[in-house]
């Protein structure tokens, strides 16, 4: 990204000193200009650096996560749930069926850590934030940056569940490999407007596990996951429409067996998924810049 | 061994232009006003402000720092030091009055405010998981500095904070001292023309406060500006060329520590303690004895130029203190003057 040549672009200050240190570091314009326009990059490579220290556990989650489930779900319950014919689920088997969802929902209870306990640590209990706020970074940048590095670990997670997928025989179609990406935005779409109200909190009391508890179990249940939506009564099927899972995990249908549905709810997903990202964005930038400010 | 790395340091700061400059100033005392892009001030500060809703924690305070000044903000906690640190650090917006740093407004150049400071804040914010040398690295990295100059950089700065044999380390294996010396070499690695160091020892103990004077001190002789902010009075008699005394946001007072001592105390103090139950009462006794008496609840100061003689007036009149002590004024004194209270409350 860096080039060695800009570096002897450096600062000719004369004096003494000039011409004799071979390392010199260059001009505070020279970074100033460097970090307005690659900030949040140099801020995400500290997250990974950092996430590299459980990287074994990324991967891990990666690929026991899938295997554990498909066997369980898509194995296990797959016989029983088949034995009731596989008409209900659109013609294909009960793995081909859950496979979309489990990578759907595992990227977005990616989110609901990457989101939360870091930004809380970033403002409060470590304070990790506020180290990069005095270099030249601005807090949108610091954001921006734990951002990029999430969506990197959303990226890399979801290739190896879908890999494990595509080893079950759970992705018949040629275009299966874009629930990475669904995966990823769903994971964003779901995980920014939490990282907003995570950014919120000067209290830990609990709201985290609360969260998790409350909207991120039932939107799991009740998307549409284990079973078609319609299935479900009117009375709490809304759950599904608010959510990012059963959103993500259409789109994820549809281009993993070509799950057929009209088109223009095929675009109301995309749509849903990308308001609520950007959404996200907007209120954690806001919030970020407000905090740090003060 | 250090010697030669403390001299690769030296050559590797930017001293120069602040030497320079050093030798061009005009009198510290010069009153405050406009001025041009190429003052020889880095720091010029006109009734700054902060408010807090109805808390008024920086009230109307104007300040000026030529370059290569070791320049302190001396006063309690709650004074309005740390605000004003964070207004100086482009991270901090003020409410009014006017700012600037390198001849540029950090609520408008924020970035390339912040590019020319290195920051050890009042809380170590060090990056726990990560290792020693790493810490350097990544914090480099937000400078846009390539890894071939960071690599070299950073075991240059870990030999300056005597770190070398912690390199690969966790943080958080690291004591109190080490951690803020992790700190200071951090702020240190984009080569910052401004350090601005906010309490940089409160909670060390003695030896680790003198090891990190002692490099400050070398700091300070390459040329770099030191903005400094401190509860304790003999940090501030080390290593400050000037002072401001605040309190409650405002400036009591202004001038190097020996000046600030000389216009508001008396060469020595005699010190007596009476016990706590007479200290208040025996004041009234003691009338006439040095320049100005201050009875405190624990003791009684009296300021004088030769204690040892106020202390004789004092046995004279038949008076005998538990304990008497006689020393020299400090700051501490300075500041009871000034505020009628003590500094570390």
């Amino acid at each position: 990204m860096i080039k060695k040549a800009e570096l002897t672009q450096a600062p000719q200050t004369a004096g003494p000193t000039a011409g004799t240190g071979t390392l010199r570091a260059h001009a505070p314009e020279v970074s100033a200009a460097r970090a307005r326009r690659w900030g949040a990059f140099y801020y995400a490579e500290q997250v990974l650096r950092v996430m590299k220290a459980y990287g074994w556990t990324i991967v891990m989650y990666g690929v026991g996560q899938p295997v554990a489930y498909l066997f369980a779900m898509g194995v296990g319950l797959a016989t029983l749930v088949q034995a009731n014919g596989a008409g209900a689920f659109g013609g294909v088997s009960y793995l081909t069926f859950i496979a979309p969802a489990l990578l759907i929902s595992a990227a977005v209870m990616t989110a609901a850590n990457e989101f939360t306990f870091p930004v809380m640590d970033g403002f409060k209990w470590r304070r990790v934030y506020y180290g990069p706020h005095a270099s030249p970074l601005t807090p949108e940048q610091i954001a921006g940056g734990q951002i990029i590095a999430v969506t990197v670990r959303f990226l890399l997670q979801s290739a190896i569940y879908f890999a494990v997928v595509a080893l079950f025989g759970a992705s018949p179609g040629a275009w299966g490999w874009v629930s990475i990406l669904i995966a990823t935005l769903a994971g964003l779409s779901f995980g920014l407007p939490l990282m907003a109200y995570a950014a919120t909190i000067k209290e830990d009391r609990g709201q985290f596990a609360m969260v998790m508890r409350f909207i991120v179990m039932p939107l799991f249940l009740f998307s549409g996951t284990f079973f078609p939506l319609d299935t479900l009564p009117l009375g709490v099927r809304w759950i599904g429409w608010i959510s990012p899972i059963w959103h993500g995990t259409e789109l994820g249908r549809v281009v993993s067996y070509g799950y057929e549905e009209e088109p223009w709810l095929t675009i109301v997903h995309l749509v849903f998924l990308l308001v609520l990202a950007g959404a996200g964005w907007v209120l954690t930038k806001r919030q970020f810049a407000k905090r740090m400010a003060s | 061994m250090a010697g030669v790395f403390t001299k690769r340091l030296f050559h590797s700061l930017r001293a120069s232009t602040t030497v320079v400059l050093v030798s061009e100033l005009a009198s510290k005392d010069a009153p405050v006003g406009s001025h041009a892009a190429a003052a020889p001030y880095v720091i010029t500060a006109e009734n700054l402000t902060k408010r807090y809703g109805d808390v008024v924690a920086v009230d109307g305070i104007s300040f000026r720092v030529p370059a290569g000044e070791a320049f302190g903000l001396l006063g309690p906690n709650g004074a309005g030091k740390s605000t004003t640190m964070k207004m100086i650090g482009g991270v901090s917006q003020r409410t009014s009055g006017s700012l600037s740093i390198m001849g540029l407004d950090p609520e408008q150049h924020g970035p390339e405010v912040r590019a020319h400071l290195g920051v050890v804040p009042q809380q170590d914010n060090l990056d726990e998981e990560l290792k020693v040398r790493d810490n350097l690295l990544v914090y480099g990295r937000y400078f846009g500095l390539p890894m071939s100059y960071l690599k070299p950089k950073a075991d240059e700065l870990l030999e300056f904070a005597q770190l070398s044999d912690k390199a690969k380390s966790k943080v958080d294996a690291l004591s109190g001292g080490m951690k803020r010396r992790l700190t200071i070499a951090r702020s240190l690695i984009n080569e910052p023309r401004i350090l601005l160091l906010d309490e940089p020892t409160t909670g060390l103990d003695p030896q680790a406060r003198h090891i990190l004077w002692d490099r400050l001190f070398r700091l300070k002789e390459q040329g770099v500006t030191l903005i400094l902010t401190t509860h304790y009075m003999d940090e501030a008699e080390q290593l400050c060329d000037r002072l401001i005394v605040v309190d409650k946001g405002k400036i009591m007072a202004e001038g190097s520590p020996a000046s600030l001592i000389r216009e508001y105390s008396t060469r020595e103090v005699l010190e007596l303690r009476f016990g706590s139950e007479r200290n208040a009462s025996v004041g009234a006794e003691l009338g006439g004895i040095g320049e100005r008496l201050e009875t405190l609840p624990d003791r009684v100061l009296i300021y004088a130029h030769d204690g040892e003689a106020a202390l004789e007036q004092v046995t004279s009149r038949g008076l005998r203190p538990v304990t008497s002590l006689v020393r020299r004024s400090s700051l501490e004194d300075v500041f009871l003057r000034l505020t009628g209270r003590s500094l570390v409350d």
